[in-house]
This record gives C-alpha cells, sequence and structure tokens, in this order.
C-alpha cells in the first residue's frame, strides 16, 4: 500500500458521538477536494459508525490504521465540495 | 332501535365509557397519512369531535367523542376527503411499518410497500381473534417486529467480493456481531454470528460485497395481556412472492384451526408449532 500524502490530522478522542462526526466533517470541509485527512479516533462506537457516516457523505476512505493501542487513524480522501 | 356494536366495532368505531360516544379508529398503513388525509381529518375532530385526535399506539389515528347520530355523516366526510375508517375487533388489524429502505439509512426493505401489500392483501379480513402484521425496516427493528402475529424485519445476506475489497477493516469495527475476520487480506463471516443488520456493507468504502436484501419472519408475538415474542421458524427468505406465500399459509392455519378468541400464540401452542411450521415450511419451499 503506498504512502499517503496527509495534509492535515484531527482528533476525535476527545468528543463523543454525535460530535466526533462532526468534528471529522468540520476538518473535511477545511481541505481542498482530493486532499487527504486522517482522523484519529477511539475504538468502540466511534470507529463502528464515523467511517460510514463519511462514506454516506460521499468522501473516500483510504485505509483504516490500528494503532493497537486503542485508537485508530481513519485516512479519508475529500470528495467533493 | 338497537345499536349493532359489534358492527360498529368492525368499522372501526370504538365504543366510549361516555354513552352514545365513539372513538373512529382510521384505516392507516405504516403511520402514512397524506396532508389532504390530514385536513379532512381536521376538519372532522373539529366539527362532529372535540377538536383533537388520538394518536394509537400501533400508528392509527382516532377520533373520540363523535356522537351516534353523526356516524353515517362522518363517514361521508371522511369518505369525500379520501380517508377510510378502520376496523377492531376479531380481524386483521392496522398494518404497521417504519419509512424502511425508502428514507432511512438503515432499512434493508422498503417496509411501506410491503404494508401496502399486505394491507390490501388481507386488512380486515375475518379471524378468530385480532391479527397484527408489523413490518420493520432493519435489525434496529424500530417497530418492534416480534410483538406482532406475523413479524417481517428487513435483513441483507452478504457475500466478500475480494476484488473489490481493499482490506481496510473498516467492516470488521462495524460489525456488532463480532462476525468478520480480516486475515492477511481475506475477510470471513462467521454464518453463526451474522444477524443480517448488513452494517459492514454499508461502511464498506469500496461496496465489496454482494449484497441480497430479504425478510426475517416472527409468528405468535403478542404484547397485551400475555407477552410473549414472535419465534422466528424459517431461514432468510429471499424474495417477495415467498413472503408472501408464507403469509398467505400462516392466515390460512389460523383461520382453519383457530378458536373463537383464542390469539394466534394460543393456537400455536395448542395445536403445536412444530405442526405450524412443517405448513410454513411448506409455503417456504412452495410446496403445495
Amino acid at each position: 500500500m503506498a504512502d499517503f500524502q496527509i495534509k492535515d490530522t484531527v482528533d476525535i478522542t476527545d468528543v463523543v458521538c454525535p460530535v466526533t462526526f462532526v468534528k471529522a466533517k468540520v476538518a473535511l470541509e477545511e481541505l481542498e477536494e482530493g486532499e487527504i485527512l486522517s482522523i484519529h479516533m477511539a475504538d468502540g462506537e466511534p470507529v463502528q459508525n464515523v467511517p460510514r457516516s463519511i462514506k454516506e457523505e460521499g468522501h473516500q476512505i483510504l485505509k483504516l490504521l490500528d494503532n493497537s493501542d486503542g485508537t485508530y487513524d481513519l485516512i479519508v480522501r475529500k470528495v467533493g465540495e | 332501535m338497537a345499536v349493532d356494536y359489534s358492527a360498529l366495532k368492525a368499522g372501526g368505531f370504538m365504543r366510549q365509557k361516555q354513552k352514545d360516544n365513539f372513538s373512529l379508529r382510521l384505516r392507516t398503513v405504516g403511520g402514512t397519512v397524506t396532508a389532504e388525509q390530514l385536513r379532512t381529518v381536521q376538519a372532522v375532530a373539529d366539527e362532529f369531535g372535540e377538536g383533537y385526535i388520538h394518536l394509537t399506539s400501533r400508528q392509527g389515528i382516532e377520533i373520540p367523542f363523535i356522537k351516534l347520530a353523526d356516524i353515517e355523516e362522518v363517514k361521508r366526510r371522511l369518505a369525500e376527503g379520501g380517508v377510510e375508517t378502520g376496523v377492531c375487533g376479531p380481524r386483521v388489524r392496522t398494518v404497521t411499518a417504519c419509512q424502511g429502505g425508502r428514507c432511512c439509512p438503515s432499512g434493508c426493505i422498503d417496509a411501506l410497500d410491503l404494508a401496502e401489500k399486505l394491507d390490501a392483501r388481507y386488512f380486515g379480513r375475518e379471524l378468530n381473534h385480532k391479527f397484527k402484521f408489523g413490518v420493520t425496516g432493519c435489525q434496529n427493528n424500530c417497530l418492534k417486529a416480534e410483538e406482532n402475529d406475523f413479524g417481517v424485519k428487513g435483513g441483507v445476506q452478504v457475500a466478500w467480493k475480494e476484488d473489490a475489497c481493499i482490506g481496510c477493516g473498516v467492516c470488521v469495527k462495524a460489525c456488532r456481531r463480532g462476525a468478520i475476520t480480516l486475515e492477511e487480506g481475506k475477510i470471513t463471516v462467521d454464518e453463526e454470528k451474522c444477524n443480517n443488520c448488513g452494517r459492514c456493507n454499508r461502511s464498506c468504502p469500496t461496496d465489496a460485497w454482494d449484497v441480497t436484501s430479504g425478510y426475517m419472519v416472527s409468528f405468535g408475538g403478542t404484547f397485551g395481556n400475555n407477552l410473549k415474542f414472535g419465534e422466528g421458524l424459517l431461514p432468510f427468505i429471499r424474495d417477495e412472492e415467498t413472503l408472501l406465500r408464507v403469509a398467505d399459509a400462516t392466515i390460512d392455519f389460523f383461520a382453519e384451526n383457530g378458536l373463537p378468541s383464542e390469539r394466534f400464540f394460543k393456537t400455536l401452542e395448542r395445536v403445536g408449532i412444530d405442526t405450524f411450521k412443517v405448513v410454513v415450511e411448506k409455503a417456504y419451499k412452495g410446496e403445495e
């Protein structure tokens, strides 16, 4: 798997649903189309639901990285304005 | 003149404790009422009731305090506005449904469309006791399928598409049943754990699942004086034709075997659920 040119990162481990998704969405809005965001999230409810919500917004999920410490990094390419 | 209360009840007029007053139940399917129908209901409630309606526990509308003397006029006014009266008593009741796949991101089936078909096929059919259909679009079960005599729950069967998968592992985390494992780039689904909720498919960034929508049916639920969850007796049903065949067989079984004032689950207990299971299995397989 090729490395990604990550433009920005956002940590959503400090908030709970539904703000997890909102915070990620706001971070994506700051990017230009095609740019890549890394979303740092906790295990459990966030990783169960945030990737699906991101997909439903039309963005492209490239990878889910397991940090093996109870957190994950979701790598997302922004699609559309 | 003697009032035929049972005929009025069959026509949705529920006798109130206040003499010569009726709470009028309207016909609804899946809790859907058009704006035009609402205007008619509003006018009737204002003019013939007491200016309010009651939302029933099964997604219906009742207009309380309709006077005995006004019943024919009320029926005429409702019919003019495209509103039909409902039913009560020993017959097939309001078919309930969630909005399902028509609006809801979680919906695996078009629950409203199916509810309309069930309503057209069975609504008001005379039986030995009340009989309730409920349709829910997914495992979230907003419509509480298992409370019903015949409950339908939408689901999906999934098959992994290896060539479309990027091995991201999102589905492994999205699955609340722990049914999915990812090892060396290969996905395995444990069929025993999978409950057909479809969260894997909905979360998948590359649509790497072949998906077949279908139905899970529960039989003999009730949630009144007795509390009983409907039982699932059949495998996943993959097409509507089979589902309707199973529904036909269920209703016919109850019509033939039920005793007066005996609820469906009581019939199943008395006759034996295994006897019934043979009948619906035949319907499921399309055998005569």
